[in-house]
């Protein structure tokens, strides 16, 4: 028996969110009295690494023709590593490709599939697990009661502190046939350059208030401070003020960073579902009555133009 | 080309969740059921494919008689026949086994969904039929065209969105901007009172997942206000009392 991790990686990096999932695994792993195996597909670096966060060991399948995320053969994949390692359970963090991969992964092994995870399993009766749903608005605690689970984790939920350790890397090389490399990856539009707004830490998004797309340097020179991705509200999205993959809310983006700083939105329940996760709300709007400020841990009623300059100077001399 | 849509039923997005005392399930007084929104965008795609190229859309939901007026309004969209398995949709795996049993009947192109369903966000049912009858999924997909037996797609990821092509059939979780939302016109909705909808009963009720409570996330504590002309107080407060910079 063991625990496998499914590690993400871009340019052959681990993505800090699968680090975190290293991290809760190996965690799952020691309550279950086994071991942890990381699961790396594609050219990467610095495997041995992932020890530090937790891993006992680390597969690494070197197939180039795994450097993009092609849902089908990740799949397949990843069940042979299952049964390789005769894992139990597989984690993972949620992800655009992840999320997909999983749900394959599910179907192949008739594994039962727990999304949106936020806590350490409970093993006192069964195998519990508390996993967010109704879009951040409610938690349910579900059994899995297959043989093998799959659980796929809501971002900043488990904290772990790197160690020396470090990880055997093993190579591994699974069957893959044509078929699973059926569906071509023809082009790939991605932002480079900003911080992925599923991984940040920190997230300044601007609403309508900002009254223009040409007013967004205050929002993207705040987040330039603090290190934060960008996002934006629904409306924002649909005028194209900025592009579809920053808006946040029920049928957007859903984050769960530490900070999240709303400047110039109302805070609709949709934009709420999306951000409720967040460990500290900031919100900045020139109407005192917005429902966002209810659901904020700091309000600031004002003007954005004079408020947020004072609040980058502020960030700047920090 | 023949089409088949899976709808979820659900609380319409701006409901305020409440459960029963007891935690066991979801209080529905006064919360209003539509179809899921992710799943409206497939509906929509779907009959802009028919129009396109003369398909048949078939609409299907896991649900009990309470999600007819969903199934109804599908119709009422342009969809030409239904199906309503009669179970509660429950679990992920025994909801995907119902969709797809269909499919092996009926042969597909393409079979459409939301990204996830969304009350319980799993994101799962897609890929589950996918392995199930053995044939690609993608989600989520954001913009769908078919030229002769291709699907070519726009699939969202991280910070943009990876193109795609692949050959039907194909099971797809789809999400905004694939199609512009549709609201049912009178004639639609008259005609749909008229079309087939068949109900059938569910094979193989084998569920690998069992919710056994509900929860309310905890109140929110009162939030801080910071006068204007002192704006830049708040990143002291951010850095020494929420300790988040």
């Amino acid at each position: 028996m063991s625990v496998l991790i499914f590690v993400e990686t871009t340019e052959g990096k681990a993505k800090p969110s699968s680090l975190e999932a290293v991290g809760y695994g190996a965690k799952v792993a020691e309550m279950l009295g086994t071991s942890a195996t990381a699961l790396v597909l594609g050219d990467a670096q610095e495997l041995e690494k992932l020890g530090n966060y937790g891993a006992n060991k680390v597969l690494h399948v070197a197939d180039s023709r795994l450097n993009t995320g092609i849902i089908q053969a990740y799949s397949n994949a990843i069940a042979q590593a299952m049964e390789k390692e005769n894992a139990s359970v597989l984690v993972l963090a949620k992800s655009s490709l992840a999320d997909a991969v999983a749900a394959r992964v599910a179907g192949r092994l008739k594994a039962g599939l727990a999304s949106n995870v936020v806590d350490l399993p409970n093993l006192s009766n069964g195998f519990v697990v508390k996993r967010s749903i109704y879009t951040g608005k409610a938690f349910a605690n579900t059994a899995i009661t297959s043989e093998k689970k799959i659980l796929a984790i809501k971002k900043n939920i488990y904290s772990v502190t790197p160690t020396s350790n470090t990880a055997s890397v093993e190579a591994f090389t699974p069957t893959l046939n044509d078929s699973d490399f059926a569906a071509k990856i023809t082009n790939t539009e991605k932002a480079t350059g900003t911080i992925s707004l599923p991984e940040a830490n920190i997230v300044v998004s601007g609403g309508r208030g900002l009254k223009g797309p040409e007013n967004w340097g205050i929002v993207e020179e705040l987040a330039k401070v603090l290190g934060a991705a960008t996002g934006c509200s629904k409306p924002v999205s649909d005028l194209h003020w900025r592009p579809h993959h920053e808006h946040v809310g029920q049928t957007g983006v859903k984050v769960s960073p530490n900070l999240y700083i709303a400047i110039g939105i109302s805070g609709a329940i949709q934009h709420l579902a999306g951000v409720n996760s967040s460990k500290c709300i900031v919100v900045i709007n020139s109407d005192p009555e917005a429902p966002f400020f209810q659901a904020a841990d700091y309000g600031i009623v004002g003007d954005a133009f004079q408020v947020v300059p004072k609040i980058i100077e502020a960030a700047k001399k920090m | 080309m023949k089409i088949l849509v899976c709808i979820t039923h659900v609380p319409d997005t701006t409901t305020k969740i409440k459960f029963t005392p007891d935690g066991s399930k979801l209080d529905t007084t006064g919360v209003q059921f539509v179809i899921g929104p992710y799943e409206d965008y497939a509906l929509s795609r779907a009959v802009e494919l028919k129009e396109q190229f003369g398909a048949t859309v078939t609409v299907l939901n896991v649900g009990t008689a309470e999600t007819e007026p969903s199934i109804r309004k599908a119709l009422a969209l342009g969809c030409d026949n239904a199906i309503r398995i009669d179970a509660e949709p429950t679990d992920a795996f025994f909801v995907a086994e119902q969709i797809a049993h269909i499919c092996k009947q009926n042969n597909y192109d393409l079979i459409l969904m939301g990204r996830e369903s969304i009350d319980f966000n799993g994101g799962q049912v897609h890929g589950i039929v996918g392995e199930l009858l053995g044939i690609p999924s993608f989600s989520p997909v954001m913009k769908l065209d078919i030229e002769g037996n291709i699907a070519k797609m726009a699939r969202e990821i991280e910070g943009g969105k990876e193109y795609l092509q692949a050959p039907l059939p194909l099971v797809l979780g789809c999400q905004e901007p694939i199609a512009e939302w549709k609201i049912p016109n009178m004639r639609g909705i008259m005609s749909a009172k008229s079309k087939p909808l068949q109900v059938i009963a569910p094979v193989n009720p084998q569920e690998l997942t069992k919710s056994l409570s509900f929860e309310l996330p905890p109140p929110k504590g009162a939030c801080k206000m910071i006068p204007a002309d002192e704006a830049e107080k708040l990143i002291e407060l951010l850095k020494t009392e929420a300790k988040v910079l």
